[in-house]
C-alpha cells in the first residue's frame, strides 16, 4: 500500500515540478512582455495616448467682407441657423418632430431624412434639421425650447451679397471647394467651406479666407467631447475695398435691363473702374444654397451668358469706335494731317472687291475731324490702305486692345488684332489688302472687349498715359492685402498733337449737329462730352441686298442683328471719365449706345465718385493738376 | 502515524480546522481582492457604484463559500465528485436550451447577483472528477486505453458541450485542465506527444466549425492592424494604454485611457490594463508577484498532501486559476487572442470571482486534510 502511494507521489512530484517550472516560464513571459510595453517602448505608447486623447479641431474663420468704394458693402457674412436634434435625453424623437413641424415646415421626406440619422448616428451626435431658418423661426423654436427636448440650434456663417445681381461679375461668387483647389491648406478640407469662385472672390480668395483657429478638445474613444483643453482663435480674414460705385453700377444695370450687354467707367487717370456692367447677371446669393443642376444647365447654356462677365470676357467686332487707333496709326506715320482730305463717293474699290461706306451717297470731300465725327468709312479706307494693317495693329496694342490687360480679376478675353504674321501663322494664309479696309473700320478679325474700349478711351483722354484698370483698391502680396502703390502710368509717347487733334473730333461726334451721335449731347454746360459710335455687323451684306435696300435690324432675328457700341470720356476740358457701352445685336451705335453712355456719364458727373472719394483712388491722381 | 487509523481524521472540530486554514492565502486573495475593488472604483471614475459595489458584496459571499468549504472534510468532496460532475454536465446541457444570451453566446443561467455559467463551474467540477477516477488507479493505469477511454470521455464531453455554445476559450481552457490532469496522473510520455499532435492536426478541421467572429478574433490577434477600428481595436487600445503608463504609472484614477474610454470593457477583461496605466510596470508585475504567491502557497499544499485525490485536485485546480490570470493578462498585452477571460479575483462579474474561490476553499480543505490517508475506494472512509 505504502509503496503504491509512494510510487504515485513520485510520479506526481516529479510531473508537477515541471509543470511549476512552465508556470513559472510563463509568468516570466508576461513580466517580459510588460517589460518591453511599459518599459522600452513607453514613449512611443505615450506619444499615441496623448494622440488618442486630444483631438484638435479647426475653426472657420470668418471670411474677409468686401465694400465699394464709399463703404457700401458688397459681400458680407450673414447668420445661418441650423436647427439641431440629438436622440440623448429624448425619448420620443417622433413627438418632437411633429411639434417641431407646427413651428417650422418639415416634409414628410425631411422627417424620413432626419429619423434615419438619427438611428444611425451616435445618440450625443447631432442631426441637422433644417438651415437657413429666419430669425422668426428661430425665435419660436427658442420660445417652445421646452417641449423640444434634444433640439439645438447651432448659427453657422453665410457669405451675403447685399447688393444682389447688381455687382455679381466684379465680385464673384463663393462655392464648394473643389480637388483642383487642394493645396494643402487645411482650411480647405473642412466640411462646408466655401472658396472664391470668379471675380474679386477669387483673386483674392487666399486674403478673406483668414486663418483657420483651432480648439483642441479631450474626446473619449467614442468621440464624445470631454472639454476643450486650449482654443486658437482664428484670424478673420481680410476686407478688401472696390473701386466701384455701387449707386453708378446700379444705375448702368438699370439702363442695360433688358439688353445683352456691357457698361464700364474708367476714371481716366488711373484706372480705377467705377462701373463694369455685365447684363443680364445672376443673384449670387442663389448659389450660396446652392442650385440644382438643371438651373446650372440653364445658366450656362443661355444665349446672353448670364453668368459671363461680358465687360472683360465678351469679344466684339469694335467697328467705327477702332478708327481712332487708324487715324493716330496714319498721323503717327506722316501720312495724313488735320486737313489731309479724301473723297467719299459712298464706297471705294480695291481690286475686285467693292468696299462701301454706311453713307449710301458718300460725305463727298472728307478730313480727320468730318472722317472721325460722321464716321465716314470711306475716309478710313483711304487711311488703311496708306498706313498698312501693322502699323494699325501696333497703335491698337499700345492702347490696349487685343491683349490681357492684367486685370485684378479673372476670366478677362483677350479679344484680336491681326497683323499679317498673325494670319500667316493662325489661317496659314497671306494677308488681303481688303482686309485692312475691313480691318480699319474695325471689322473682320479685329475684336474687342469693353473693357478694353474704354481703357483705350481712357488712354486717349488722359494724354497719353498707359493706364491698367483695375477693380479693387488693393492687391494681393504674399496672401495678404496691401494697398495699391502704383507707378505713375507710363507715357506712351505719342504726339499730343496728334491726341488733341483726335480728341476734338470725337467731341465733334457729339456736340457737331452733324456728328453721329449729335441726339445724344449732355446739355448741362461743362459737362461736355466727347466719343465715337459704332455699329459693328454680325452679318455679311450682300450686294444684292444692297441694291434692293438693306433690311433695318428691328426685322432681323437678335442673333443676326447689329452690335451696337460707344465709347466716349468727359469732361471735355480735362477729361476725369471714360466709358464704353457694347449692347449686343441692339443695332445702330448712334441710335441705342449713346443715350446710355450719355445717362451713365451725366450720372457720373454728377457725383463725380473719383473726385470726391475719401481717398479712395490711388495717390498718384493728387499729382495730376485739376484744370477748371 | 496514530491518527491516521482507516477511520481517522474526522476527529478535528471546526474550530480547529480554522485555526488550521492557510491564513497566508486567505490574506493574500484579500490583497487582491482590494485591488479589484479599487480598480472598479477607478473605473467608474471615483465611484463605488455600479461595479465595486457590487463586487464587494459578491467577495464577500464568495469568501464565506469558500471558507465553508474549506472546512469540510476533504473526504465529502472526494466522495461527491461523480455527483457534482453530473448535476454540472446537466446544468451545461441546459443553457443550451435555457441559457439567455450575453455577448451574443449562450453561457448564463441567471440568478440575479450572480450569473451562473456552468462551463465555470464544470472547470472545477471536472478537477474535482479526475482527481478522485485518478485516485482509485494504480500508478501507471492512466496510461492504459480502457482507463484512458473513461477519462477522455469525461474531459471531451463538456469540452463538446461548451464549444457549441459557442465558447471556445472556456473550451480550450478545459481542454488544457484534462491534458494536466492527465500528465499529472502519470500517463506515458509519448502518449502525451499524440495527445499534442493530434490536437494540433485538429486546428485546421476545427477551423471550418468556427464561427465568423471566431476566426476574425484569430487573424485580428496574428495582425491587430489589420482592422484597427474595429477587431483589432481593443487590443491597440490595450497597449497603447499599458505601454503609456510606463515605469510607474499615472496614478489611481489618472489613466486618460481608461477614463476617456479608448479602453474597451475596462471593468472586466481589460481591468490589467487599466491597473497597468495607473500604476505602471512595478504595479503590474507586483500584482503578477501576488499571484504567482499564491500559486507557490497552493502548490505547496499540494505537495503535502498525502492522497492522490487532494493532490491532483489542488494542483488542478491552481492550474485552472494560473490559467484564468495568464491568458488574461496574455490576451490584454497582445499574446494571445481575446477570448473573454476574466482577471481572476479583480474583473467584475459573479461566476469567476464565486468559481475562483470555491476552488481556493478546495485547495484549503486539501491544505487543512492534508495528513489523511484514503484508500483507492476512498468512498468507505466517508466519517
Amino acid at each position: 500500500m505504502l509503496n503504491r502511494g509512494e510510487d504515485q507521489y513520485r510520479v506526481f512530484s516529479r510531473r508537477a515540478a515541471i509543470l511549476v517550472g512552465g508556470k513559472a516560464a510563463l509568468l516570466s513571459a508576461l513580466i517580459g512582455r510588460m517589460y518591453y510595453l511599459q518599459v522600452i517602448e513607453a514613449d512611443r505608447y505615450q506619444l499615441m495616448a496623448e494622440e488618442n486623447r486630444i483631438n484638435l479641431r479647426l475653426l472657420t474663420p470668418s471670411r474677409g467682407q468686401i465694400f465699394d468704394r464709399f463703404g457700401v458693402p458688397l459681400a458680407i457674412n450673414q447668420q445661418n441657423y441650423q436647427v439641431l436634434i440629438k436622440s440623448e435625453n429624448n425619448p420620443d424623437i417622433e413627438k418632437t418632430l411633429t411639434h417641431l413641424g407646427r413651428l417650422i415646415p418639415l416634409s414628410a421626406n425631411d422627417r424620413k431624412r432626419i429619423l434615419k440619422d438619427v438611428s444611425r448616428k451616435r445618440k450625443f451626435v447631432p442631426v441637422l434639421v433644417r438651415e437657413y431658418l429666419e430669425w422668426e423661426d428661430v425665435a419660436r423654436i427658442e420660445v417652445n425650447a421646452p417641449d423640444l427636448p434634444g433640439i439645438t440650434i447651432e448659427s453657422g456663417s453665410l457669405r451675403f451679397y447685399p447688393q444682389g445681381e447688381a455687382a455679381f461679375h466684379a465680385l464673384g461668387y463663393v462655392g464648394a471647394v473643389s480637388p483642383k483647389h487642394k493645396t494643402g491648406d487645411r482650411l480647405l478640407e473642412l466640411p462646408g467651406f466655401k472658396v472664391g469662385l470668379s471675380g474679386v472672390e477669387q483673386t483674392f480668395d487666399l486674403a478673406l479666407r483668414g486663418k483657420a483657429g483651432s480648439s483642441q478638445l479631450e474626446v473619449n474613444a467614442l468621440g464624445r467631447v470631454i472639454r476643450e483643453l486650449d482654443r486658437k482663435e482664428g484670424k478673420t480674414g481680410q476686407n478688401i475695398v472696390l473701386t466701384i460705385d455701387t449707386s453708378l453700377q446700379k444705375q448702368a444695370m438699370k439702363a442695360l435691363e433688358g439688353k445683352t450687354g456691357s457698361i464700364v467707367v474708367l476714371d481716366v487717370h488711373t484706372g480705377a473702374t467705377m462701373v463694369q456692367a455685365s447684363s443680364p447677371s445672376f443673384d449670387p446669393n442663389n448659389f450660396t444654397n446652392g442650385i440644382s443642376e438643371n438651373e446650372w444647365k440653364e445658366l450656362s447654356e443661355d444665349e446672353r451668358a448670364p453668368l459671363r462677365n461680358k465687360a472683360i470676357a465678351g469679344e466684339y467686332a469694335p467697328g467705327s469706335t477702332f478708327k481712332m487707333i487708324v487715324a493716330l496709326a496714319a498721323l503717327e506715320a506722316g501720312i495724313i494731317n488735320k486737313n489731309t482730305s479724301f473723297f467719299c463717293s459712298g464706297s471705294l474699290t480695291l481690286g475686285d472687291g467693292k468696299f462701301h461706306c454706311w453713307k449710301k451717297h458718300g460725305h463727298g470731300l472728307t478730313n480727320l475731324k468730318k472722317g472721325i465725327a460722321q464716321s465716314c468709312d470711306v475716309y478710313f479706307y483711304e487711311l488703311s490702305r496708306r498706313v498698312g494693317i501693322d502699323r494699325i495693329a501696333i497703335m491698337a496694342k499700345r492702347f490696349g486692345l487685343g491683349q490681357n490687360l492684367d486685370l485684378d480679376i479673372p476670366g478677362s478675353r483677350p479679344g484680336l488684332i491681326p497683323n499679317k504674321a498673325w494670319k500667316k501663322a493662325a489661317i496659314g494664309k497671306s494677308w488681303v489688302r481688303g482686309e485692312t479696309l475691313l480691318a480699319a473700320i474695325g471689322q473682320g478679325f479685329v475684336l474687342t472687349t469693353p473693357m478694353q474700349l474704354a481703357t483705350m478711351v481712357a488712354r486717349l483722354a488722359n494724354g497719353g498715359k498707359a493706364i491698367t484698370p483695375f477693380v479693387a483698391r488693393d492687391i494681393i502680396s504674399r496672401n495678404k492685402i496691401i494697398s495699391r502703390t502704383d507707378l505713375p502710368a507710363s507715357d506712351m509717347g505719342l504726339n499730343p498733337n496728334h491726341l488733341r487733334m483726335v480728341l476734338k473730333s470725337m467731341e465733334a461726334v457729339i456736340n457737331n449737329q452733324w456728328g453721329t451721335a449729335y441726339r445724344a449731347r449732355i446739355m448741362v454746360p461743362g459737362m461736355g462730352m466727347g466719343g465715337k459710335t459704332g455699329t459693328s455687323q454680325v452679318r455679311r451684306i450682300t450686294q444684292a441686298e444692297r441694291d434692293s435696300g438693306i433690311i433695318k435690324n428691328e426685322q432681323l432675328p437678335w442673333k443676326r442683328r447689329d452690335h451696337a457700341l460707344f465709347v466716349g470720356f468727359a469732361p471735355i476740358v480735362s477729361p476725369r471719365y471714360a466709358i464704353s457701352v457694347v449692347i449686343e445685336h441692339g443695332g445702330g451705335g448712334s441710335k441705342i449706345a449713346a443715350p446710355i453712355a450719355r445717362d451713365i456719364m451725366v450720372d457720373t458727373l454728377n457725383r463725380d465718385p473719383a473726385g470726391q472719394a475719401p481717398g479712395a483712388d490711388v495717390a498718384e491722381w493728387q499729382t495730376v493738376p485739376k484744370e477748371a | 502515524m496514530s491518527r491516521m487509523t482507516e477511520f481517522g481524521s474526522s476527529d478535528k472540530t471546526y474550530m480547529e480546522k480554522i485555526f488550521q486554514l492557510n491564513w497566508q492565502i486567505v490574506l493574500i486573495i484579500f490583497l487582491i481582492a482590494g485591488v479589484g475593488f479599487s480598480m472598479l472604483y477607478s473605473a467608474a471614475s471615483g465611484d463605488l457604484s455600479p461595479w465595486a459595489s457590487r463586487q464587494m458584496l459578491r467577495f464577500g459571499i464568495g469568501v464565506i463559500l469558500m471558507l465553508i468549504i474549506s472546512i469540510i472534510d476533504i473526504r465529502f468532496w472526494l466522495k461527491m465528485s461523480y455527483a457534482l460532475y453530473g448535476i454540472s454536465f446537466i446544468l451545461l446541457a441546459t443553457v443550451d436550451v435555457l441559457g439567455s444570451v450575453a455577448m451574443g453566446a449562450q453561457r448564463w443561467l441567471d440568478l440575479t447577483l450572480f450569473q451562473l455559467q456552468p462551463s465555470e463551474i464544470m472547470k472545477i467540477v471536472m478537477v474535482m472528477a479526475l482527481a478522485r477516477y485518478f485516485h482509485g488507479l494504480e500508478v501507471g493505469d492512466a496510461g492504459r486505453v480502457r482507463y484512458l477511454v473513461i477519462t477522455l470521455i469525461l474531459i471531451l464531453a463538456p469540452v463538446a458541450l461548451v464549444l457549441r455554445q459557442p465558447d471556445l476559450g472556456t473550451a480550450g481552457v478545459l481542454g488544457l485542465i484534462g491534458a494536466v490532469m492527465l500528465w499529472l496522473a502519470g500517463i506515458r510520455v509519448w502518449q502525451c506527444l499524440i495527445f499534442s499532435f493530434s490536437s494540433i492536426a485538429a486546428i485546421p478541421i476545427g477551423w471550418q466549425f468556427l464561427h465568423e467572429y471566431q476566426k476574425q478574433r484569430i487573424l485580428t490577434f496574428l495582425n491587430p492592424d489589420l482592422d484597427p477600428l474595429w477587431s483589432g481595436y481593443n487590443i491597440i487600445q490595450s497597449k497603447i494604454a499599458m505601454g503609456s503608463g510606463g515605469l510607474f504609472g499615472k496614478g489611481f484614477m489618472e489613466g486618460t485611457q481608461s477614463h476617456l474610454n479608448f479602453l474597451p470593457e475596462k471593468q472586466t477583461d481589460f481591468i490589467f490594463t487599466m491597473l497597468a496605466e495607473e500604476f505602471g510596470f512595478i504595479g503590474g508585475t507586483t500584482l503578477i508577484g501576488l499571484y504567482a504567491l499564491l500559486i507557490s502557497y497552493c502548490i505547496f499544499i499540494s505537495f503535502s498532501c498525502r492522497s492522490q485525490f487532494a493532490r491532483l485536485l489542488s494542483m488542478g485546480l491552481v492550474v485552472n486559476f494560473f490559467l484564468y490570470l495568464f491568458i488574461n493578462m496574455a490576451m490584454v498585452m497582445g499574446l494571445l487572442p481575446v477570448v473573454g477571460v476574466p482577471l481572476p479575483l479583480i474583473s467584475h462579474g459573479g461566476t469567476a470571482m464565486l468559481t475562483v474561490l470555491i476552488g481556493f476553499g478546495l485547495v484549503m480543505s486539501s491544505g487543512i486534510h492534508k495528513g489523511v490517508y484514503i484508500n483507492r475506494r476512498g468512498a468507505s472512509l466517508i466519517m
